[in-house]
């Protein structure tokens, strides 16, 4: 069984932790790059994504989990996590960096600031419905030819992405972390 | 695959409280202008508290205390991407639908600020903008969450740099929780009764271990190390009030104690984030204080 790590620099780590050990995986958490080096597949867990890019930074993750993915390492993110994987940032910080490792355009709090915040199901392509919980999340604006669209939403102005995937790297606006719905993460893990 | 059109359900429990989760291991930093707000993203904050004086400019300047004018929080909305906070007085929700109707991500309904209500606080299950409060004590913080609080945080003692009121509360009420656990089914409506708390959620923290919302540390974090003081003692994330834009180099100081906290566990880190700061902010000794803002809520 590969080795599953969180990325624990900031956000609801917790909360994946929890989800991958009721699927029976103990992840290993990601704080520095000798810790990247362990793990054979990585989640980015939800928080903000300026504090989480300033901390790969400063932790000297950048450049090793930039070669990783590059490599092929599979990889989920949801809301921050999505926006880091991203390829490009709409509405970010002017120097907002992303590891191009999804091509989607994301644009940050593309539904609105916290007041707008909501939860509704989501149903996937493969037929399961899950809660979702988007939290100032992310919207999908665009997304490439090789990118598989697995959920829409739909705000009131057309259909949006909500989780997609590119070959092994997978990105979700919301947080099926926070609920103990393991679908999502479930389809992750059995990809590996 | 359908597509369900709808907007889906705002304000519920879950949202509210899930932002307060999206903040964990992150430092939320006290800012009076747009030009402050900046330096704090640049550092790494998750969020800022917007408001027109830090706690140790109210405490020097005395005089009532009230929420900041909306023009300035509007400001700091304008210049940053990470959510804006700001204070509300205890009880006063016409100032909290204020910052609702603003925009604002988050409320602190605050003892830094002149209580307006001396029996009640905000019933806060109204808004859908979630709530911030401090807390002393177990019973404290859970009588705000009865209240729809979303997140608790210590009160420690804002504005003194001192960060000896923010460990006896973190104490207290870690301490609390494990007296909860310890007890048997039957003891616990006499806890209940004793820390002045709703039973339903006594036992729930007995049951679980820890609070129903994420436990923030605030009051007197000045130094990276004391953030990592407080992440050891429980603490899920750091409210930094005056420490930051009353120390010597606030550029330095907030991304130390950023840093200092993702890497509370790694004393290496901290220490190499501590060398050469210059000074943190001058600070007071509380027990000689004249008005002790944690006293303030009920």
């Amino acid at each position: 069984m590969p080795r599953v790590g969180v990325l624990a620099l900031q956000g609801d780590v917790r909360e994946h932790t929890a989800s991958l050990q009721r699927l029976g995986i103990e992840p290993l958490l990601v704080k520095t790059p000798e810790q990247l080096a362990l793990v054979d597949a990585l989640v980015l867990p939800g928080g903000e994504s300026t504090a989480i890019a300033h901390l790969l930074i400063t932790s000297g993750l950048r450049e090793p989990l930039q070669e990783r993915l590059n490599s092929g390492m599979p990889a989920f993110g949801t809301c921050a996590g999505l926006i880091a994987l991203s390829s490009e940032v709409l509405d970010g910080r002017a120097d907002q960096w992303s590891f191009h490792a999804l091509d989607v355009s994301v644009r940050r709090n593309g539904y609105g600031r916290q007041v707008a915040s909501f939860e509704t199901p989501v149903e996937l392509s493969t037929g399961d419905l899950v809660p979702g919980v988007f939290i100032r999340a992310p919207r999908i604006e665009r997304f490439g030819d090789s990118v598989e669209v697995l959920a829409t939403h739909d705000h009131g102005d057309g259909a949006h992405p909500v989780l997609v995937r590119q070959g092994a790297v997978w990105g979700c606006s919301f947080h099926p972390e926070l609920t103990s719905n393991t679908v999502i993460h479930e389809i992750f893990v059995k990809a590996l | 695959m359908t597509s369900h059109e709808n907007s889906g359900s705002i304000g519920t429990a879950r949202v509210k409280r899930g932002l307060a989760d999206m903040l964990r291991g992150g430092v939320i930093m006290d800012v009076v202008n747009p030009e402050q707000a900046r330096i704090a993203e640049d550092a790494g904050a998750v969020a800022v508290m917007a408001l027109e004086r830090v706690p140790s400019d109210i405490r020097r300047d005395g005089g009532v205390a009230r929420m900041s004018d909306p023009q300035m929080i509007q400001e700091i909305q304008a210049t940053v991407t990470i959510p804006v906070m700001a204070k509300s007085r205890i009880g006063h929700f016409a100032e909290a639908q204020i910052l609702q109707a603003l925009d604002v991500d988050y409320i602190d309904e605050s003892e830094v600020l002149t209580p307006a209500d001396e029996v009640n606080h905000i019933d806060k299950w109204g808004f859908t903008v979630p709530f911030v409060c401090g807390a002393t004590n177990l019973g404290e913080a859970l009588r705000r969450i009865g209240e729809g609080a979303c997140m608790i945080r210590s009160k420690g003692e804002a504005g003194t740099g001192n960060i000896v009121e923010a460990v006896r509360h973190l104490r207290t009420i870690n301490q609390a929780i494990r007296m909860l656990q310890l007890a048997d089914e039957a003891e616990l409506y006499a806890m209940a009764k004793d820390l002045q708390a709703p039973l339903p959620l006594v036992q729930e923290v007995a049951a679980a271990g820890k609070l129903p919302v994420p436990l923030f540390c605030a009051g007197g974090i000045s130094t990276p190390a004391d953030a990592a003081l407080v992440l050891q003692l429980g603490a899920e994330a750091v409210f930094v009030g005056s420490g930051i834009f009353k120390s010597d180099d606030p550029e330095r100081m907030a991304k130390a104690i950023v840093e200092a906290t993702t890497h509370y566990q790694d004393a290496a880190v901290v220490a190499r984030v501590s060398t050469g700061l210059g000074a943190a902010m001058k600070g007071f000794e509380t027990a000689t204080l004249e008005q002790r803002l944690s006293e303030r809520g009920w």
